[in-house]
């Protein structure tokens, strides 16, 4: 009792002089970095970046893309949430892809980007990205930047093992951070064990356009799946998830899911289970999910209810699926650029543990199998085991590799970045992040071919490096050049939500590709009004339609009468514009909705209902040129039982009797 | 009244801490250089970050108690201090300077050699769980995975809390964890 007294006194003048201590130390910081690294990211106004990084907004559901080594934020392309900036899940094209079988969810937590690749190398022409919360897997067009298709994963729950691409994108890979009952229903939570599954999704990818389907799902045992990735070279064919809670506990995890010393990396030989489908293989069960498509042409995207899914019982694919014992809840699952090494790390153990898929490979031939789990074989931990990376650092996150036969961990308690060597298990270098770093992100660094000029690291916490912004202060990157032996810090910039991962490739694979603008001969938006000549106002009972275009620098029609309060208005707006960054928005006073803001050839809608008689007035919320201020228009409202006509109009006189 | 004589003891606290840091920053200096991979390299990291609003995180409990001062120039010298600061959470288990003095003779000393730095850390780490447990809660374990990677043993006897083979003496909630703290040097296996 004395000594707990003692101590609590101690605090607060401990916590006093641990406070003036850190003043000083705090002054000797500032020139940590020396004057070439500011040489080493700068690139001159005009000039491009090498290198882009699509880093994921964590919980604000978006992807944001920056230039590296710059650090300079291009756009933030909106994927799962509501954008009132680009009106995405405002305008009536893009609301479909927010549906769900939960109905329209303006929000989801986004988390690991991965760039299509073929022959193992990124190949620019896709990202795809998970949301967490309701399950969905979406696809961003890297010619528009824009989101063209989010998939809805049913049997799933906190997608969170998603969404790695395999070597020629093939799949597009999905698994379930939460056990679920499968199919839902009724039951009590206390029955979790050997009740609810783990599905891991494989979505097909259509080589032609990236499109996604749900090929087939395998349900596996109710553990929880955590990260991914796909085997490459040799171990093309196979995936690996890491695993745990494999106790299958539902309730207080952080004491009931660390019990058991090792947990799992499931290997799943997806080739085996492709073909076994291919054959008649799995079961058809019903389904309810939502498959939203963006159309480039339509400018419109479309949700379709799926009711079906192929579910496949792993245990009747006899040497398909392999648990291979990995320490402490392993987190990250991380494959080098040869496909030989797998790298789980154990979140809550000091060591790096890595297993060689050769070993695994002649353990399966040699059935070295330490037991099963609900059928599915349990590989022998020496006999896989490659070696591991000891006492490296304090919780060991995620992998990426140079190319060059590096690793590069992360390590969240200890905030480092650590460089090893693969085949030696060396510590080479660490250099601390500020502070508590997640994931990392080499371009193409869990690719064949990683481009190992640069990691990226992405931290949690940022408390006192940047100016204060009261209790919510930004989450960071860092840049490290790791061209030689040593990691030499360049960077540090302010992020968009939390950089929760990101993918990276070399801008010369995707700049070419960029489109300036939508054609306006490709338009087949139905209600697009492609010249002054189209444009009209038309009603139908309370509905009215405006085909309206705008160019630079007015509306047409500009003046619309006979609108009448209870209208549901909807302006279908067409840029008549073909020419580069000549994008025009557009809002109307009391819009219960957010602005449009509008591409060269292209057509949005938002719908406005008119409360108050009056004249209401438009205008253009883009700064689009010289007489922008000029672009505005006004809509008369008048009362429910108003007998005027509908009538519109550009620049015509005014009335000389009045 | 109160605040004044708390701000005098503050100011008092100050003073001493002027010396100290003399004292500190030398022996940082001689760390150096031995130690490569810090040679240079000013200490920095979250441990480092001006706060004087925060609840006191593990580390500053650790540095605030004058019967560990033994555990916080161990941590010191193992450069353990951002990893202390972190998120975690954190429980850490503090073996007084009592504890650390019912060693053998001269083993603290050893430990505390720049040469010994990764086996000093090595059991400190053996002290942290990454977690943050009450002591009655304590009682629901079996055995604890600390971050040495290494796990310890809770036994429960006539109502006291033993991890490891140490009684727990006292616990104090921090703004990342807890510390609880322990009768003896928990010594690990490796």
């Amino acid at each position: 009792m004395k000594n707990t007294l003692k101590i609590f006194a101690a605090l607060f003048v401990g916590a006093m002089l641990f406070a003036s201590c850190n003043n000083s130390e705090s002054s000797t910081n500032g020139s940590a970095l020396s004057s070439s690294a500011a040489e080493k990211v700068y690139v001159a106004p005009g000039e491009h970046d090498e290198f882009y990084a699509f880093i994921s907004g964590g919980f604000s559901g978006q992807l944001a893309v920056y230039g590296l080594p710059s650090g300079r934020l291009f756009k933030v392309i909106p994927v799962f949430s509501v954008d009132a900036e680009k009106a995405y899940g405002f305008n009536e094209e893009t609301k479909p892809m927010l549906n769900t079988s939960h109905g329209f969810i303006p929000w989801d937590d986004a988390h690991h980007p991965d760039i299509s690749q073929t022959a193992g190398v990124v190949d620019g022409r896709y990202v795809y990205i998970n949301g967490n919360n309701t399950p969905r897997i979406a696809k961003i067009d890297l010619t528009t930047f824009e989101t063209t298709e989010i998939i809805e994963i049913p049997n799933s729950a906190g997608n969170h093992s998603s969404s790695y691409v395999t070597e020629n994108t093939e799949y597009v890979v999905a698994g379930t951070r939460f056990g679920v009952p499968v199919p839902q229903r009724d039951i009590s939570i206390k029955e979790y064990k050997g009740n609810f599954k783990g599905a891991l999704s494989f979505l097909k990818v259509d080589p032609e356009d990236g499109g996604m389907e749900i090929d087939f799902q395998i349900l596996m045992p109710g553990f929880d799946y955590d990260k991914a990735h796909p085997g490459r070279g040799d171990s093309h064919g196979w995936f690996f998830f890491t695993t745990y809670n494999t106790e299958e506990s539902h309730t207080l995890l952080e004491v009931n899911a660390s019990q058991n010393d090792k947990d799992f990396i499931a290997a799943v030989n997806w080739k085996m289970i492709a073909e076994y489908v291919k054959n008649g293989g799995g079961t058809k069960m019903p389904a309810n999910y939502a498959h939203n498509v963006y159309d480039e042409e339509t400018h419109m995207a479309t949700s379709t209810m799926k009711k079906e899914v192929l579910v496949v019982d792993p245990t009747e694919v006899p040497g398909a699926l392999y648990f291979l014992p990995t320490p402490k809840s392993p987190h990250g699952c991380d494959v080098d650029p040869s496909g030989e090494y797998i790298v789980g790390s154990g979140k809550l153990s000091a060591d790096v543990t890595v297993h060689s898929f050769s070993k695994m490979i002649k353990a399966i031939e040699d059935k070295k199998f330490a037991g099963e789990a609900y059928g599915i074989p349990i590989l022998d931990f020496e006999a896989i085991n490659a070696g591991s990376v000891k006492q490296a650092g304090l919780g060991p996150l995620h992998t990426e590799f140079d190319g060059k036969g590096n690793a590069y961990t992360t390590f969240f308690i200890s905030s480092e970045v650590v460089k090893w060597k693969l085949g030696t298990w060396e510590v080479i270098d660490r250099k601390p992040t500020y502070y508590s770093v997640g994931h990392l992100m080499i371009p193409g660094g869990n690719s064949g071919k990683p481009f190992g000029k640069y990691v990226l690291a992405m931290n949690k916490i940022t408390k006192d490096r940047y100016l204060p912004t009261g209790p919510e202060v930004t989450q960071s990157a860092q840049l490290y050049d790791i061209t030689g032996e040593k990691m030499e810090l360049l960077l540090d910039f302010p992020t968009v939500g939390e950089p929760h991962y990101a993918a990276g490739i070399p801008a010369d694979l995707i700049k070419p590709n960029s489109k300036k603008l939508y054609k306006l001969e490709d338009n087949k938006h139905p209600y697009a009004a492609k010249s002054d000549e189209d444009t009209k106002v038309v009603r139908d009972g309370n509905t009215v339609h405006v085909y309206m275009t705008m160019i630079r620098s007015h509306f047409s029609p500009d003046n619309i009468e006979g609108v009448k309060v209870g209208d549901k208005v909807y302006f279908h707006v067409t840029n008549l514009e073909q020419d580069y960054d000549v994008p025009h928005g557009v809002s109307m006073i009391g819009a219960n909705t957010s602005e449009l803001l509008i591409m060269p050839g292209q057509t949005e809608t938002f719908v406005w209902e008119p409360k108050q008689v009056g004249v209401w007035p438009f205008y253009c919320t883009d700064f689009c040129s010289a007489l922008h201020q000029e672009m505005q228009g006004y809509v008369r409202v008048s009362p429910k039982n108003s007998d005027i006509e509908l009538s519109w109009g550009l620049g015509e006189d005014d009335e000389d009797d009045e | 009244m109160k605040t004044n004589l708390k701000m005098l003891l503050g100011a008092f606290v100050l003073l001493l801490f002027v010396s100290c840091k003399n004292d500190a920053s030398k022996q940082n200096n001689s760390a150096a250089s031995t130690n490569v991979e810090t040679k240079d390299e000013p200490r920095t990291g979250q441990a480092f970050v001006k706060d004087d609003e925060s609840k006191p995180t593990v580390l500053h409990i650790a540095i605030g108690s004058p019967d560990h001062t033994t555990l916080v120039a161990a941590v010191q010298a193992a450069e353990l201090e951002n990893s202390l600061v972190n998120a975690g959470p954190l429980m850490v288990f503090a073996p007084t300077n009592e504890a650390f003095a019912a060693l053998p003779e001269g083993t603290v000393e050893t430990l505390l050699k720049p040469e010994n730095k990764a086996k000093l850390a090595y059991i400190l780490k053996h002290h942290v769980t990454p977690g943050n447990y009450s002591k009655d809660f304590l009682k629901k374990f079996k055995k604890l995975g600390q971050a040495s990677n290494e796990n310890i043993k809770v036994e429960v006897k006539d109502g006291e809390v033993y991890v490891g083979g140490a009684k727990i003496l006292a616990s104090i909630k921090a703004g990342n964890g807890i510390v609880h703290v322990v009768d003896k040097v928990i010594l690990p296996k490796n």
